[in-house]
């Protein structure tokens, strides 16, 4: 049982690493919120899992806030954003999409060999889950860094986070639970203040595009 | 000790931050953030007698933690906090006047104000390395509202770049947290007790020293783009020029310094655990560059509120430097540097403050004979950019002197390149400072009278500070430089 469950959390590290790939080619916004929303239930899978292999209940409550947050409220909070800004489809790369697919596969090599030493000392369930989960956080940065528009930015940075609550649950059995709240507290006056944002942003320049913001430069 | 005074350290600002949320629009607002301001700054002076006379200690409950090294940036995060407040009161009539600060704006603008204090002193007692992350992403977010208050497209795409460069960079501290911790619970076991710092210091040398170089690299990017390292000092100027003035006198005073002092903790733990001097090494790199490349950069300003941003990546990048050098020395150096450019670089952003408003720009060529309008604000000005540039007999000038004079002893071939960066950055300042306070002028008077206190009461101390350390104070910085050790 413990190896298959062993198994289990592995392949949803993996599912959790596609889905960032899957982000990364995706054009759709509308679709970028379902994938993050899918690495979310993804993410309190893992957690539950852990949590019922090591006996510590204190990962079903992370488990239960993460579904809260990454899987209810958050892609909530987005897709009443993109409705009201109107910006359903179509966003605009700067590195087209096979380069970027090509970077993000060196990224994830880079990223096992970064882990490989620390993985091999690892004492829990899960070994390459710090691998997994820093190709996680350097695939999200990619994307943050590849897109033009303001809101597949925030997604990146959305799923950044996954990445890292991925590499606690899985490589350190959760962190304290006062900081876990704490993490998820930030991350949701992050999602609003960026969400107001994006408002203003809109009003001042008539459109989402990043490139606007260029005027404040080095001179 | 029977009542904790951190208690009222940590809850006068965040009730501060309640009451403004109610009333921040309100005429009383402003005094009412220098009040609860100074309250805080009385109970962080108590809290430092009763660590000067106590020793450290663990407080309510064991999840904070005050040692000499918090308790005098407490202090003076505290004290340049109630100054700024009081700043803040006649800088904002004005803007208010203008029209620039609405009332819904004054409201956020003085919330956030009490709120990113809080932040700022959570992060610096707490015990617990996750919640010192946690106030730190707190403090960018409460800092982004603050960027962006006027609203304008210039610090909207400010704020914006805040935003997502630091949440990115203080992603990676966060990934450096998860690996400290998964370092330190192979030694203290499981429980959730790993990220106390008290544990850490405990068993900070069995530590894994292959676990701890990755998550040290991970901590220094991530604290670094939050004490503005270059390269990853882009958001630094945009935030210091577009934000209100007090918010770039905070950012430079109080946020920098935070940063740095987590960076400091970790370089504790992974000087332990390494055996080897690679923390030392990385902060003594990027603090170099960051000298070199800020006083570069000097040259080619417009804006004095960016010119005087850059500044304090130049010294940011000193203290880095400073504190990478390690030993007891250099230690005491940057601490000292600590202090002296967080009083003298506000004094100059409140300097700066006023004569911003009253020529109506940012723009270095168009204020003009600041002396002979206001005196107080030109000479207030003048006798900064004089201090932050190491002129004798100012504080500056003393730690600047030892830092080099170690760095001779230790690294020399540092030394150049400090002193062509020092000069470069002395010539730009004092060239576009110099006509900016004498020289014709064509500005205006304002209806509210600037607040002088705040300028020349950090001038002054940073004057005396050149002069003479008080002995109390002198003790206190060499226990905290040995605990920083190096």
């Amino acid at each position: 049982m413990a190896g298959f469950a062993f198994q289990l959390i592995n392949v949803l590290g993996a599912l959790l690493l596609l889905l960032a790939f899957a982000m990364i080619s995706q054009r759709r916004i509308l679709s970028l919120i379902h994938l993050y929303t899918l690495q979310g239930l993804a993410l309190v899978v893992a957690t539950t899992l852990v949590g019922h292999e090591t006996g510590q209940p204190h990962l079903y409550l992370s488990a239960l806030l993460t579904f809260a947050l990454k899987v209810l409220l958050i892609p909530a909070l987005l897709h009443r954003l993109i409705d009201r800004l109107d910006v359903r489809w179509d966003t605009e790369t700067l590195i087209n999409i096979p380069t970027t697919m090509l970077i993000g596969i060196g990224l994830v090599i880079f990223a096992f060999n970064l882990a490989l030493p620390v993985a091999q000392l690892s004492a829990s369930i899960a070994r390459s889950s710090l691998g997994i989960a820093l190709a996680c956080v350097l695939l999200s940065f990619l994307m943050m860094i590849a897109r033009a528009k303001a809101v597949p930015q925030v997604i990146g940075f959305l799923s950044m986070e996954n990445g890292l609550f991925y590499a606690a649950t899985a490589a350190t059995y959760g962190m304290p639970m006062v900081v876990e709240l704490g993490i998820a507290l930030d991350v949701l006056i992050g999602v609003l203040i960026l969400g107001v944002f994006m408002f203003q942003i809109r009003e001042k320049f008539e459109s989402l595009d990043i490139r606007h913001l260029e005027t404040l430069k080095e001179d | 000790m029977d009542v904790e005074i951190l208690w009222f350290v940590l809850g006068l600002p965040l009730a501060g931050s309640l009451a403004l949320a109610l009333v921040g629009h309100r005429h009383v607002a402003m005094d009412v953030n220098v009040g609860f301001s100074v309250a805080t700054f009385v109970a962080a002076c108590v809290l430092t007698v009763q660590t000067v006379t106590g020793g450290p200690r663990l407080a309510l409950g064991g999840a904070f933690w005050i040692d000499p090294l918090n308790a005098f940036l407490v202090t003076l995060t505290a004290f340049v906090g109630a100054t700024t407040a009081i700043f803040s009161r006649p800088y904002m009539r004005v803007e208010r006047d203008h029209g620039k600060m609405t009332a819904p704006r004054l409201r956020l603008y003085h919330s956030m104000y009490q709120l990113f204090g809080f932040t700022m002193l959570l992060a610096l007692t707490t015990n617990n390395m996750g919640i010192l992350w946690v106030a730190m992403e707190a403090a960018t977010l409460t800092t982004v509202l603050l960027v962006s208050v006027y609203r304008t497209a210039a610090s909207l795409e400010a704020a914006w770049k805040y935003f997502i460069l630091c949440g990115v960079g203080i992603a990676q501290a966060l990934f450096g947290t998860v690996l400290l911790y998964m370092a330190a619970e192979r030694v203290v076991g499981p429980g959730g007790g790993s990220l106390l710092w008290t544990n850490l210091e405990a068993v900070k040398s069995q530590l894994d020293p292959r676990i701890v170089t990755i998550a040290f690299a991970f901590l220094f990017i991530g604290y670094g783009t939050k004490v503005g390292l270059v390269p990853v000092h882009n958001w630094l100027p945009d935030a210091h020029a577009e934000g209100p003035t007090p918010v770039s006198a905070v950012l430079s005073g109080l946020l920098l310094n935070v940063a740095l002092y987590a960076i400091l903790r970790c370089k504790v733990l992974t000087d332990a655990a390494l055996d080897s001097h690679l923390a030392g090494q990385l902060m003594m790199g990027f603090g170099l560059l960051s000298v070199v490349a800020a006083a570069f950069l000097l040259t080619r300003q417009k804006d004095a509120k960016r010119m005087f941003a850059y500044s304090s990546v130049e010294h940011m990048g000193l203290m880095t430097f400073a504190f990478g050098l390690g030993g007891p020395i250099a230690n005491y150096a940057g601490l000292l540097h600590m202090t002296v450019h967080s009083l003298i670089k506000s004094a100059i952003f409140f300097s700066v403050g006023h004569a911003a408003q009253k020529a109506g720009t940012q723009i270095m060529e168009e204020i003009r004979g600041l002396v002979h309008v206001s005196p107080m604000v030109g000479w207030g000005l003048m006798l900064g950019a004089l201090a932050i540039l190491g002129m004798p007999p100012f504080g500056v000038f003393a730690s600047e002197f030892l830092i080099i004079t170690s760095a001779m002893r230790q690294q020399p071939w540092a030394t150049p390149f400090l002193l062509v960066a020092l000069g470069v950055a002395f010539a730009s300042v004092f060239g576009r400072v110099q006509p900016m306070v004498f020289g014709d002028t064509s500005l205006k008077r304002l209806g509210h009278r600037p607040a002088a206190i705040p300028v020349y009461v950090h001038l002054g101390l940073g004057l005396m500070l050149g002069l003479w350390v008080p002995p109390y104070l002198d003790a206190w910085y060499r226990q905290a430089a040995r605990m920083i050790g190096g």
